[in-house]
């Protein structure tokens, strides 16, 4: 059992990284990784709220909105897949804000430190992709919360490892046109090749 | 006059204020759907039709949300579209919508989307406002069929499925080149893009936080020992 746990984590964290093999919640990866000490803080932050929504997406969908799911209820050809989409984002939003509050009152020294990127984790793909993906692959409870916990991890290491080389890369003599921007995309195309070497690997 | 700011609008964020190669916004699907042309083709409409809509609908409404809570309610309003493209696709173009998995769900948390949404739409009139979506999902368009363009004819030697190129493996004169299928060959086209039109728009260079300083001379430094 606890294999099968581990296999399903170190599978999201190398095998498909989300940031590095799926290329979600590129934006913020983007835009928030000059700085090692952001993007750790960014990391944290999405491990947090992954962990959090994707089992609770995970429960909507399998106690809710699957096909006879509501059976319980007494309704069991009631099929409400169609509203996924509003349900998790609702989910994700609801939860981001809880997560916020609770860490301004009880945790101020967190806040503190993510303060900023609470917020923007909202609208980061990497969290609602995680939630799809898992539904996509039809994980139980338990998976669910190794899967989100996977995924954040695996997001988290991208960007700290992404924003350890654009440090060093300022010291670096890049033509002019593909200072920025251009030269990132570039060192994330060579980061995600590395990371097509872990596709080789089955557990 | 007012012609004109629509023309501005519209044309602006096809290359001059690109939504992907300057305000980096909406990336993550650039790079995951590109490899088949008819795929990106269908994928453009979709986000298209999303932001042009989504921008009109928050534009109507935008002078009785409480900023507050705007967040949650541009985003009810751009999943409900989302659901509508995703449910469309599904009756009408089966097999395409199984090729993009979760990406016509992730148009939700596209940036592009979002951004346009609070940065335009949340203070203009709905008719500019739906000319701004427009404007930026062509914008993301043309990036993505230009990334489709040069993987799938360099990749596989085809375009939307027909023949261009004849493979060597089919008897023909070309060797496909199949790192271009590989999903991170597009950032590195994307970067090369970028790079380009910075070239052509000197205005868009990012400052460098460094500046090298000149390389020291074998000359210099022996002038440099004589003073001291």
């Amino acid at each position: 059992m606890f294999e099968h746990y581990l296999n399903i984590f170190i599978t999201t964290v190398f095998i498909e990284n989300i940031a590095l093999s799926v290329f979600l919640g590129m934006c913020t990866f983007i835009a928030i990784s000059k700085k090692i000490d952001a993007a750790f803080g960014l990391g944290i932050a999405v491990i947090v709220v992954c962990l959090i929504t994707v089992p609770l997406n995970n429960l909507i969908y399998n106690l809710v909105l699957k096909e006879g799911a509501l059976s319980w209820a007494g309704l069991p050809n009631v099929n409400l897949e169609f509203v996924g989409l509003i349900s998790y984002i609702g989910v994700i939003a609801a939860a981001v804000q809880i997560l916020e509050m609770f860490l301004d009152k009880f945790v101020p020294a967190l806040y503190n430190a993510l303060g900023v990127f609470l917020p923007l984790i909202t609208v980061n793909c990497a969290i609602l992709g995680a939630s799809l993906f898992m539904i996509e692959k039809d994980l139980k409870f338990g998976e669910s919360v190794v899967y989100g916990l996977g995924a954040g991890v695996g997001w988290a290491m991208a960007i700290v490892v992404l924003a350890g080389i654009r440090e060093k890369l300022k010291y670096s003599d890049i033509p002019d046109g593909l200072q920025g921007l251009g030269m990132t995309f570039i060192i994330v195309g060579l980061m995600s090749f590395g990371f097509m070497s872990f596709g080789g690997i089955s557990l | 006059m007012k012609v004109k700011q629509y023309k501005d609008v519209l044309s602006k964020p096809l290359i001059e204020e690109n939504p992907i190669t300057l305000q980096i916004l909406g990336i993550c699907s650039a790079l995951a759907v590109t490899s088949n042309l008819s795929v990106t083709l269908v994928m453009c409409v979709a986000l298209t039709s999303v932001v042009s809509f989504s921008n009109l609908f928050i534009s109507l409404i935008r002078n009785y949300i409480p900023s507050s809570v705007r967040i949650i309610v541009q985003m009810t309003i751009i999943a409900s579209l989302v659901i509508v493209v995703d449910e469309l696709l599904k009756a009408y173009d089966y097999e395409t919508s199984k090729k993009l998995s979760v990406f016509v769900g992730l148009i939700i948390t596209n940036c592009i989307v979002m951004g346009r949404a609070e940065a335009f739409a949340m203070k203009e009139k709905p008719f500019i406002s739906f000319l701004d979506g427009l404007g930026n999902g062509l914008g993301y368009s043309v990036i993505l069929i230009a990334v489709a363009v040069v993987r799938e004819l360099l990749g596989a030697g085809t375009l939307m499925g027909y023949e261009i190129f004849s493979l060597v493996s089919n008897g023909g004169w070309y060797p496909a080149n199949n790192l271009l299928l590989l999903p991170p060959s597009s950032f590195i086209l994307i970067g090369l893009m970028i790079w380009g039109i910075r070239e052509y728009k000197k205005d868009q260079i990012e400052p460098n936080e460094f500046k090298l300083s000149g390389h020291a001379t074998a000359p210099d430094l022996r002038k440099k020992e004589a003073n001291v």
